[in-house]
């Protein structure tokens, strides 16, 4: 309850704002709206601040500069209008670069899947056909083995040497360069016979000549 | 009591157009943002210029507000009213932009000052009501915006964002980024200090050619 003894003019005024926002108690807003009607300087308070909240709230209170809202729709309109074009200059665009990023990107793909397999298979092949014993270089570090003199070796000036054999079982793999004649089956298998031939040949003379010798 | 609170205008709900205009803008449909935002340009300017005090700052925040309440115009949500979030956003633009250039070296030393002591109307003559159509005079709006621009900051901006922009006390004290009581205990200062002005302006005949009866004070 408010005590109306106590409830003077100063009280209405802290509360005079709360007031007519409809924000006071039930009870207190009686007390308040008694106290108006007997308190000519309280009412003169409170329907002045009415005024004053009613006027100001009035749209007509708000002055714009002249021009503002054609300035206002000019720089809307630069912004949307640069927003919608910064889209669609990209769309515009995107789904060509897109396709052809797409098509390079997959040629690319198939091209180096078929050349790895295509490499690893001439690499398999060379393996199987280049003479075990054939004389070799590698230089540590390197993938490849390559033939002597070859112009593909890595750190040339650390090569050693070693057959065929023992560099495809240190982990090697062969020069497609170098050693591209032992890619086909036919004419490595025909080389192999003639260097065989040849490696005969050749022990046959040393034979002869050993042997001429005794 | 009814009549006590018509005063306080609360704004009309979103209409279904203004609700039809934010999805169709939220899905693009840029060209329809100003048609948007129209209607909210002026509370828009005057919220900045509460804050800013100049006409060049406060339009150009307003405009900056309102391009960025387009370029997050979709993380607005139909919950929320639309004037008060273009509202909310303007006055966080206008606030950083003061505190980027520091205007408010003078304006802070009353800050210091005690706001919670009562504020005691000193005029009280007479009142009648002032008739809204005494806006119409340009001197009539010229004096109650020379009265405005008589306060404080602080209670000129609580007074702006409430009792014009139409935001309620929470929102207010929300866009100001102060409590709840603050914005009560300013409001409550801020529209007393306006009666007084402007009663005190009557006796100085600001409003002298207003059709009222001699002795009654508007305010």
């Amino acid at each position: 309850m408010v005590d109306n003894q106590a409830f003077n003019c100063e009280h209405v005024w802290r509360e005079i704002s709360n007031y007519l926002e409809g924000e006071v108690e039930p009870t207190l807003r009686a007390a308040m709206e008694e106290h108006f009607r007997t308190c000519k300087r309280c009412t003169s308070v409170l329907e002045g601040t009415r005024n004053v909240i009613r006027l100001y709230s009035d749209e007509r209170m708000i002055e714009v500069p002249t021009g503002f809202g054609r300035r206002l729709e000019k720089r809307l309109a630069q912004n949307t209008r640069a927003s919608r074009k910064r889209w669609s200059s990209w769309s515009a665009w995107l789904v060509p670069v897109a396709a052809l990023a797409l098509i390079t990107a997959g040629v690319w793909l198939t091209n180096s899947w078929t050349a790895a397999r295509r490499d690893r298979s001439q690499m398999a092949a060379i393996e199987r056909n280049i003479p075990p014993d054939m004389k070799v270089v590698v230089s540590d570090g390197a993938k490849l083995f390559h033939v002597a003199g070859c112009d593909y070796i890595h750190n040339k000036d650390k090569v050693r040497t070693l057959t065929a054999k023992e560099a495809i079982r240190e982990g090697y793999t062969p020069c497609l360069r170098c050693l591209r004649k032992y890619v086909d089956t036919t004419a490595a298998i025909g080389h192999t016979t003639l260097d065989s031939e040849a490696e005969a040949r050749d022990a046959d003379a040393k034979d002869e000549q050993q042997g001429g010798g005794q | 009591m009814a009549e006590a609170n018509a005063v306080l205008n609360n704004p009309e709900p979103a209409t279904t157009r203004e609700q039809e205009l934010i999805a169709r803008v939220q899905r693009g449909e840029n060209d329809l943002y100003y048609e948007l935002v129209r209607p909210y340009e002026r509370r828009v300017y005057a919220a900045a210029l509460a804050i800013l005090r100049n006409e060049t700052d406060a339009e150009d925040v307003a405009q900056e507000a309102m391009l960025k309440a387009f370029a997050n115009i979709r993380q607005f949500r139909a919950e929320a009213r639309f004037s008060t979030w273009l509202i909310q956003i303007t006055v966080n633009e206008a606030l950083m932009r003061r505190r980027r250039e520091r205007t408010v070296v003078m304006e802070g030393i009353d800050d210091r000052r005690e706001e919670e002591s009562d504020y005691a109307p000193r005029d009280f003559a007479d009142w009648r009501e002032i008739p809204s159509e005494a806006l119409e005079r340009k001197e009539v709006r010229q004096k109650l915006a020379e009265a405005l621009a008589m306060l404080d900051r602080k209670y000129r901006e609580v007074f702006v964002l409430r009792d014009m922009e139409q935001l309620n006390i929470q929102e207010t004290a929300e866009a100001l980024g102060i409590s709840v009581a603050s914005v009560k205990t300013r409001l409550l200062r801020a529209r007393l200090m306006l009666r007084d002005l402007l009663a005190a302006g009557w006796d100085k005949g600001w409003f002298s050619r207003l059709p009222f009866e001699k002795g009654a004070k508007p305010w």
